[in-house]
């Protein structure tokens, strides 16, 4: 089973090849018997899942033609999920259970699918490697010595690994791309307002985005048509029809006209995984596409944008945790200012306060235009770059990462781990969807094609992603990891 | 030295919205602590704002009612900083894009006169919730059912230069607030909180002096008070060679001073940026229209219609326009009576005597409008006569009846106004009186019309107050002018 795809286990479930308690034990299973070396999970809810199974079971054999209807999935440490514990990966929220779902959460459920638990991530959405949770460090199934990439490290170990067929991330600057790029799966950020932010923890509320992780770009679709749409409780999510994202899967890519920034090709680019690249746009020409190269200025500019305003945005969000109503609350204050400044910094990693003190800092007096506002006219600048190239060119291609996935460990300062989001953060700035899919290997470990389109083009990445995965197998390809915890 | 005044204020608002601005939870007052806090309100992880578009419709409407430009396009912004009543760690304001722009209001002196207050800008943000230090041996409680609390903040230009101005400006903005109905004006439930920036400065001197601002003025006397113990201190500083510095401080009313509470130094660094879980706020000219459409008569327009069209003096109309309450009760009194001098007298002269001896507001009168409006008439058509209506109105106010009529009926209060019926009490009265009658015939002429109200009052006394006075004066007068 571990080896079906989504859309193919929800074939077998409405055969009846298998009923959705089979599937989900079997997969508790091998989490069960996996997931100590990979630590993907932070919270495993087997109980509730097989319950979940048991009634999508009898949903369908009451009629229920729900296509997911008893599918597993697992949700990213980042969603709130009533009843079950919500850490985001930080200690700050080890003891926090939320008393409502997330819209997405609730949507989910909506379509019958069932949650095997929780998955681990970099503490509180802020990394590129999974290194930085409260709950130890995450094993790319592909290289237990590597890392999966991050934030949504557990989510894409997770689905590369096996252990359930798909799994929910978030993207601020590259926290599903990037994973799904580094474990060899298939990850979509859709538009930004696309999916409801309600009950996702946030980070950077202007760039954070929900979106699917797994085996396909169908997969993805599928996950897509149960998790988009306006929600009244997000103001920020945009009230615009939803399409059938698998309607338009198979749409031929004749004429297709693909831009390759030249800026993501430059300097710093593994040899390997540019090659790896450049074979996937030769699978494109071969199915009738047309390529040529264009530019995005202003990309050299998007990481400090991103570190000057994600980190303002975060410094604010994070201040309600605060030890006053939830989450770590320090032993015996003396007062309400040592309440404070001990829950936090107990409750907060490293990385997590530095990015708060980097953004309390940008947002002072006497710095927020120098930094905040000047970073907002950039990013201004960043998405006029994107919208002039979809004036010339239906989708963009690059490499997800720069690097394939790197050793654990081998990342000690905080800038070379920025550096990791090159080519995605500029996405998030501009709010454009983007999808990573597995693209071969370098040097044994995966390497991810990253296809851009314009505002609300998901359902163009999904055709473009799902075109070349007719064509080839690379997203079917297994880990050994995988195989030997079957 | 000759000093001046100078002061702005800041009134905080609070929208009579059923929900609050940013969430679904209830903005009742009073409620058990906690039980009107939603995740929203508690700052929950994930949860997100929605804005209430009833406050924003507030905003607009108070910022036509005082001639405002409206923002085609206002921001909400954060202000971040850290305190156990504030869920979020922030609250959200609008620093940069306001929603109501400059305006005006004018306010009426006591010698009469009126002035113009300029309206710097008005913003909507959401209220903090409330820290309850008693109760809880040393420690400190948190309520958050105000959090979320809509609030318009209204800052007007420093064109105030007395205490009595400020207090004039106050109640101004009460009275706009509370007759577009969107707040209740409830000052002492803080449904309307003031803080005042106050400088003095050489009269004749062009720039202003260093200002101090002074928080938790909660009354239209504290804000005198305030400004009173401020101003003097701050002279007494300059006089003595000190100078004043830039600062926040509290007002105490059980002292009545004010008290440092933070320098400028020492002031928060409140990080302001535009908040991204919101949009920004487009209203359009149809929009306003809209709402333009709706908008009652407003406090300035009504006095003038008292004046103009009910023939009202400029102080009845000013008093009985001042609040939206008094106004609906007065015009409510003349609806039922038809005559709005006899209204105002009314309201203003019996009824608002009465309600200050027993300290109720005109929303609490015993006697409803329509009441005295059905015994105004009854003094307007001349069935009873002012004494007895006097009467009538104490009976109303104990409850001794249900209306007008029933009261004069049962005490017989009936005016008399039977020509047979006075001159028979008159003749008895001047038969039983040959002392009195005596005195007048030998007076001066031009002493005997002060002598006459011996009579009149005997007659009246005869009639148990129901006789008509003109009649009884006239025929009065006549027979006892013929006995001369």
């Amino acid at each position: 089973m571990h080896d079906k795809t989504l859309t193919q286990l929800a074939a077998s479930l409405k055969s009846g090849e298998f009923s959705s308690r089979e599937l989900t034990a079997h997969y508790l299973q091998k989490i069960e018997k996996a997931d100590g070396k990979l630590n993907s999970f932070i919270t495993v809810t087997g109980e509730q899942a097989l319950k979940q199974a048991e009634a999508a079971d009898n949903a369908r054999a009451a009629g229920d033609k729900g296509l997911l209807t008893g599918i597993p999935l697992a949700l990213k440490d980042i969603f709130c999920t009533r009843d079950v514990k919500t850490s985001c990966g930080s200690k700050m929220l080890d003891n926090f259970i939320a008393p409502y779902d997330a819209t997405v959460v609730e949507k989910l459920n909506a379509a019958g699918t069932i949650s095997l638990g929780k998955t681990n991530m970099d503490e509180f959405a802020m990394g590129s490697s999974n290194e930085n949770s409260h709950y130890g460090p995450v094993k790319n199934p592909w290289d237990l010595n590597a890392v999966p990439g991050g934030s949504s490290g557990g989510s894409a170990a997770a689905v590369a690994a096996g252990l359930v067929p798909a799994a929910m991330g978030t993207d601020t600057g590259g926290s599903i791309r990037q994973p799904a790029a580094f474990c060899g799966i298939t990850g979509l950020k859709p538009t930004y307002g696309r999916v409801s932010r309600y009950g996702m923890i946030a980070y950077a509320s202007s760039l954070d985005q929900a979106g699917p992780m797994a085996r396909s770009a169908e997969d993805c679709a599928h996950l897509m048509n149960v998790i988009a749409g306006h929600d009244v409780r997000d103001s920020t999510s945009v009230a615009r029809g939803v399409p059938d994202y698998t309607e338009t899967l198979n749409a031929p890519l004749s004429g297709l006209k693909i831009g390759l920034p030249k800026e993501y090709f430059g300097d710093g680019l593994d040899p390997e995984v540019e090659s790896a690249v450049r074979e996937a746009v030769k699978v494109y020409e071969s199915l009738g596409a047309t390529v040529r190269e264009v530019s995005l200025p202003h990309t050299h500019y998007a990481i400090p944008a991103y570190y000057v305003i994600a980190p303002a945005e975060a410094s604010s969000n994070l201040s309600r945790f605060d030890g006053v109503r939830f989450g770590h609350r320090c032993k015996d204050p003396v007062d309400l200012i040592d309440l404070y400044k001990r829950s936090r910094a107990e409750g907060f990693g490293e990385e997590v306060k530095r990015r708060i003190l980097i953004g309390t800092h940008t947002l002072s007096e006497g710095f927020f235009d120098a930094y905040y506002t000047k970073a907002q006219k950039v990013r201004r600048l960043i998405r006029q770059d994107f919208l002039d190239a979809f004036e010339d060119v239906d989708v963009l291609m690059g490499p997800a990462s720069p690097t394939p996935a790197f050793d654990l460990g081998a990342k000690k300062d905080p800038v070379s781990m920025y550096l990791q989001d090159i080519y995605t953060i500029a996405v998030n700035l501009a709010g454009i969807p983007g999808i990573s899919v597995p693209a071969g290997l370098a040097g044994g470990r995966p390497v991810g094609l990253q296809i851009l389109g314009t505002h609300f083009a998901e359902a163009q990445l999904l055709n473009v992603a799902h075109q070349y995965q007719q064509a080839t197998d690379w997203h079917l390809q297994l880990p050994a990891f995988a195989e030997e915890h079957a | 030295m000759q000093w001046e005044t100078v002061i702005g204020l800041e009134v905080h608002v609070q929208l009579a919205t059923r929900s609050k601005i940013f969430s679904g939870a209830s903005t009742a007052f009073g409620a058990e602590p906690n039980t009107q806090a939603c995740a929203v309100d508690l700052g929950l992880p994930g949860t997100l704002p929605v804005l209430n578009e009833q406050a924003v419709a507030m905003a607009v409407q108070f910022g036509l009612a005082v001639h405002s430009d409206i923002a085609e396009v206002s921001v909400f912004d954060r202000k971040n900083y850290f305190y156990a009543d504030l869920p979020k760690g922030y609250q959200t304001s609008q620093m940069y894009h306001p929603i109501v722009g400059p305006g005006a209001v004018d306010i009426t002196l006591e010698d009469g006169t009126s002035k113009r207050i300029r309206i710097h800008h008005a913003h909507l943000e959401e209220d903090a919730g409330k820290s309850l230090h008693e109760d809880f041996m040393g420690m400190t409680g948190i309520d958050l059912n105000r959090a979320g609390t809509p609030l318009l903040e209204i800052v007007s230009e420093p064109d105030m230069r007395s205490a009595k101005e400020a207090a004039a400006y106050l109640k101004a903005i009460h009275s706009i607030v509370t007759y577009l109905g969107i707040s209740d004006g409830n000052m002492a439930e803080g449904s309307m909180r003031c803080d005042v920036n106050v400088s003095v400065r050489p009269q004749g001197q062009e720039a202003f002096g260093t200002r101090a601002e002074i928080k938790n003025v909660n009354s239209f006397r504290f804000v005198e008070r305030a400004i009173a113990f401020e101003v003097e201190r701050q002279i007494e500083l300059i006089e003595d060679g000190g100078s004043v510095v830039q600062e926040t401080r509290l007002f105490d009313p059980e002292r009545d001073e004010t008290r440092s509470m933070r320098t400028k130094e020492e002031a928060n660094d409140y990080r302001y940026f535009p908040c991204p879980d919101l949009l920004p706020v487009v209203l359009d000219e149809a929009y306003l229209d809209h709402l333009r459409g709706q908008l009652p008569e407003l406090p300035a327009d009504k006095r003038e219609r008292f004046q103009n069209e009910l023939g009202l003096s400029a102080y009845d109309a000013s008093v009985l326009s001042a609040s939206r309450e008094m106004a609906e009760f007065f015009e409510e009194v003349h609806h039922v009576c038809g005559d709005a001098k006899q209204a105002a007298n009314w309201v203003q002269g019996e009824l608002a005597g009465a309600l200050n001896r027993e300290n109720l507001s005109i929303t609490n009168s015993p006697i409803s409008a329509r009441q005295l409006g059905e015994l105004v008439s009854r003094v307007v058509d001349d069935t009873i006569n002012g004494k007895a209506a006097k009467q009538v109105f104490q009976a109303l106010w104990n409850g001794q009846g249900e209306n007008a009529d029933e009261i004069i009926d049962a005490k017989g209060l009936k005016q008399v106004t039977d020509t047979g019926a006075i001159e028979a009490m008159i003749d008895q009265v001047i038969a039983e009186s040959p002392a009195q009658v005596a005195q007048y015939r030998d007076a001066e002429p031009d002493k005997r019309g002060k002598m006459i109200g011996y009579f009149v009052g005997q007659v009246m006394k005869a009639s148990r107050g129901t006789a008509n006075p003109q009649q009884v004066n006239g025929v009065l007068k006549a027979k006892l002018d013929a006995l001369v």
